[in-house]
This record gives C-alpha cells, structure tokens and sequence, in this order.
C-alpha cells in the first residue's frame, strides 16, 4: 500500500464483497433449494431459507435417484466421475512425462515430427471432430465402457509441455553425474526425474482431475447404458425431464453433489491449483 | 527445437517412450479430423449407398444458408460479450485483491472455486434462477417492471447465456490478473506515487499497460472459451433456442450433425471450426514466444 485513503479502502472491500457475492449465490440458491421439499416450489418463488428436508433429499438422490428420468443413483455415477477423473489425470500424466522424456533426452529421426504431432491435439477439441471421433469409438468397440470415456481424451499437448519446459531447466549436469555412475536412461528417469517433478505432477493432477470430471460432451456422446452415466451428464437428464417441472429439490442435490468433489480439491489445495493452472496455460 | 546439449544414446527407446501419445493423438485426434475434412467435400445419397466427390458444394451450400450465417453472427456477439463482461468484472476484483493484504488469501478462496464447476452445472445453476416460473431472478425483474421469458424472447435467452458462461470464466481470469499484478515492481508504482500520481491515475498509466501481455493472452483465451467451452452451458440452458437465438456455431454442429444427421454440411461446419481453432491457437503461440512489448 502506497498511501492510505480510508475511502478507496472501503471501496475495495465493496467491490469484493459484491464480487464474491455474485459468485456464491447462484450456488447458496441451489443449495438452498436442495433443502426443501417438492411442495416449496409451487408458491411462485424459490425459498431463500434453509427448509428440513436436506438429509432425505441428499439419501434418495444417491441411494435410489430419479429412475423415471432415466437415471441411476447418484453413487453410482458419482463413482463413475470419480473413476474416469482419476484415470484421465493420471493417464495424461502418464503418457505426456513419458514422450515430454524422449523429446527433450534423446535425439532421433521424426524428433520435430513427433512434437508437432503432439502440438495438434491443442488445435482438435471433441467439439470439432463430434462424428468421426464417435465413430473411432464404436468401430473399436469402446462404447459404453471406461476405455471409451478415458483413453480418446488422454492425449495433452499442455501436460507434454509443461513436463518439457520443466525439463530443459534441468541441468545438464545432473544427467552427466547419472551416467558417469552407470544410470542408464530408466534409471535416470525413475531415480532423479520423477522425485524432481513431484510439485509439477501434483500440480497438473489437480487441474486435469477437475478436466476430467467435468467433461460433458464426450460421455453424452459414448454412453447410451446408465451404469456408465457420469454425474455432470446425469444432472442435465434429471434437469431436462421436459414433460413436468423438474423435481427442484432433487435436482439441485445432485448438483451440490456434483460440485462438491472438485470444489473441495481446488479449495484445499489452492496452491498446486493455482501453480497447476498459470503454468500449463503458458 | 530445443534440446539438451547431453543426450542418451538410445536408438528405439525414444520411439517406445512416444507410442502412447502418439498413438492416442492419431487415432483418436488425426484420424477423425481427416475423416471431418474428408467428409466435407462428399455428399451421401439419402439411403447411404454411395457417397461422391462434391468439392465445395457442402461449403457453397453452409454459407448460402441464413441460419448459419446468423450462427455467426450470434456466436460473434456471445463470444465478444462474455470475453468484455467476464475480463472486466475480473479485472476490477484482481486490482481490488492486489490492494488488501490481510484477507487477501480468503477473498481468493472464494473467488476462484468457480474454475471446478462443470458448464453443465453453470448452466442448470441459472437456469435455475432465471426460471420464468419460479426463479428469483424474473421475480425481481418483474417488480422493476421488465418481463423476463428466456424460453419465448431470444434476446433474454441470449442474455442469460452470456451472463452464465461469464459467471464460470470469472476465477480463470481473476487468478491470470493477480498473477500480472503481482509481477509489476512495486517500485514503479511508489515512483508514481511520489510524483504525485493518484490510484486511478497510477493504474491506467503504469498497471494496465504492464498487464497488457496477460490481457492479451486471456482475450484469446477467453474467445476460445467462449466458442468452444460452452457447449454445456447453451445444452442446460436453451438449447440453441428460441427458435436458433442462441445456437452457436458449436452448438450448431452437434445438433445439426449428431442429432439431426446431417453428416456433409456437419463436417464443412466442422472444418470451419477447426480453422477457428488454429487460427487462435497460433496467435496464442506466437504472442508466448514474443511477449507484445513497447
């Protein structure tokens, strides 16, 4: 702080309070409503205050949910998201430490090639490529099944760069050291470059497990059996029963559910969220 | 390309560490991609029996057609509004974190937690308030004296979609300030301050010219953001309607291609996308390489 005006001071506050108000209450709404009961909502007007119905809302939806919209209980397709997060971060992680290694460590024919191949994937999103990637898909077989909602999208370019960058701020040294004492390059990877990039890898987990739990599109697009439902795509079926209104108070307990898991991840661990973001989007 | 100055030897070792990635990128990335561009220059007769080389005919026919060009338009005003709304809004809350310093770490906790919130679930969460019958929202407007319908008045429709893709991208681009904010030297500013510079003068003469490479790269990022990341958030909400007021170009092409089957016009949509992408994806890395300078 340069110099103190007490007005400006009072102003800042105003403008994050506002601020934060604005992003929470959408959330407080729903959650909110995720307390009350079916008959709350026909009086014209959400309920502002808590209502005694959360406990029972929160059971049915995970223990039974709404059969009659074409959904499973929410366990199950929370256990689904939980499933296909993990695998995509860690699948991603995987494949990108390993081809970030053979770039920037060794030198062969088709190097640049293989790079650029990798850079591609940034400029193909699944929004541009709908049909014929669905059809990959079901050519293969993978339709309504993990393989098919994981490995389509654990390709990275960003993972692959980030590891690189990393990479070539190690130093040459280091790799010297290692094979004048007889590491060969498995070992040299096992033994110094993965314990060195712990924080990089805990920093992307955290942002490609949030990546990976709310993919929509691609679920909707592979899964036709309920038992492979992720939550993100349930909720918009639950939502959607277009017939009746939705059944309010089930609907937002799904999707306080739905958010809660990486809600918590980026709040308790801001720090490898943040690290994790500003640096793969560089 | 850089590389190290002391490498391994390994002649196959490298090509075994890139199989998996490369793998998945060419079947699952290149492959359709080519098969989208394939596709675009064919036509298939309606029974699927035979498909022949048309050249441009589904390009000439997708730009003949008004509900594409209108397509356009919209998603050229969705995309621009959401980029100005959401860059603004984060801008004026990354300067007001910058300046607090107790709570600063508390204020950012619940500011950003938005990033984890699918666009699904953005979508149905104002959905939810803008709900004609029962949200708060309508509520509030109507004793204003507006009426709100996002379901029959394609300008509502438009607003409220604009309104909820801006409300997820808010932490995205507040944490990008911050961290701008935070790497301009201190000493710059005080140097102002001694010479009689007050907060708002400081801000437009030495801060905002200092982010200018963060705001730069988020206004690429954030269109691409706001034509590709939202198909969720149109999906909940209006589903491209009333009638196409809110049917983006990506939400256009999966409801034209997968759901409407429309394979030679969805692909030509598909290749127009692409090019969209590239296009902003080279001038997201050419401007990493050389930061924009004065």
């Amino acid at each position: 702080m340069v110099e103190n005006r007490p007005f400006l001071a009072f102003l800042t506050h105003l403008v994050l309070i506002l601020g934060v108000v604005i992003v929470v209450f959408p959330v407080y709404l729903a959650f909110i409503a995720s307390t009350h009961g079916p008959g709350d909502f026909m009086r014209g007007l959400v309920p502002l205050l808590p209502g005694p119905h959360m406990i029972e809302n929160y059971s049915f939806m995970l223990n039974e949910g709404i059969s009659s919209a074409g959904a499973p209980p929410l366990s199950i397709m929370l256990l689904n998201s939980l499933v296909m997060a993990i695998l995509i971060a860690v699948g991603k992680i995987i494949i990108s430490i390993l081809s970030a290694y053979a770039i920037v460590f060794f030198k062969f024919p088709f190097r640049l090639l293989a790079f650029w191949i990798i850079f591609i994937t940034l400029m193909l999103p699944v929004e541009v490529r709908i049909i014929p990637t669905f059809k990959v898909v079901s050519d293969l077989g993978m339709l309504n099944s993990y393989p098919g909602l994981i490995i389509p999208l654990i390709a990275s370019a960003t993972a692959t760069f980030l590891f690189r960058q990393f990479f070539l701020t190690v130093p040459d040294e280091l790799m010297e050291a290692a094979r004048v004492d007889g590491a060969g390059p498995m070992k040299f990877f096992r033994d110094i470059l993965l314990p060195l990039s712990r924080t990089n890898i805990a920093a992307l987990f955290v942002i490609l497990f949030i990546y990976g739990w709310v993919q929509y599109l691609w679920p909707l697009l592979v899964t036709t059996d309920s038992r492979y439902y992720t939550v993100v795509m349930g909720i918009k079926r639950l939502a959607a029963t277009a017939d009746s209104e939705p059944q309010w108070n089930f609907v937002m307990a799904a999707v306080m559910l739905a958010m809660l898991p990486p809600v918590l991840v980026v709040i308790l661990m801001q720090r490898l969220f943040v690290k994790g973001l500003v640096e793969t989007e560089k | 390309m850089q590389a190290k100055r002391t490498i391994f030897p390994n002649k196959v070792l490298p090509y075994v560490l890139l199989v998996p990635q490369l793998a998945v990128t060419l079947i699952f990335f290149i492959w359709p991609a080519l098969q989208a561009v394939k596709s675009s220059f064919e036509r298939e007769d309606p029974f699927g029996f035979k498909t022949t080389f048309v050249w441009f005919e589904n390009y000439r026919r997708l730009f003949a057609e008004a509900s594409y060009i209108g397509s356009l338009g919209r998603t050229a005003v969705f995309a621009t509004s959401v980029t100005v709304l959401s860059m603004c809004l984060s801008l004026l809350l990354a300067v007001a974190v910058n300046r607090v310093l107790r709570t600063n770490r508390l204020y950012t906790t619940l500011l950003v937690w938005p990033y984890a919130v699918a666009p699904v679930v953005v979508g149905i969460l104002w959905w939810f308030m803008f709900n004609p019958t029962i949200g708060i929202a309508p509520y509030m407007l109507r004793a204003l004296g507006v009426s709100w319908n996002h379901r029959v008045d394609g300008v509502d429709a438009m607003i409220l979609v604009i309104i909820a893709a801006s409300w997820k991208q808010i932490s995205y681009n507040f944490l990008f300030f911050v961290a701008g904010l935070q790497s301009v030297p201190q000493s710059l500013i005080e140097a102002a301050a001694i010479d009689g510079a007050g907060p708002f003068k400081r801000f437009w003469t030495i801060v905002f010219p200092l982010l200018s490479p963060t705001t730069f790269f988020l206004l690429i990022v954030n269109i691409n953001y706001a034509m590709f990341d939202t198909f969720g958030i149109i999906d909940a909400t209006t589903q491209g309607g009333p009638a196409q007021a809110t049917n983006i170009l990506v939400y256009k092409v999966y409801s034209d291609g997968f759901l409407g089957l429309n394979i030679g016009s969805s692909s030509a949509q598909s290749v127009v996308l692409m090019l969209i992408v590239i296009a902003l994806t080279a001038i997201q890395f050419r401007f990493v390489e050389r930061r924009v300078q004065y």
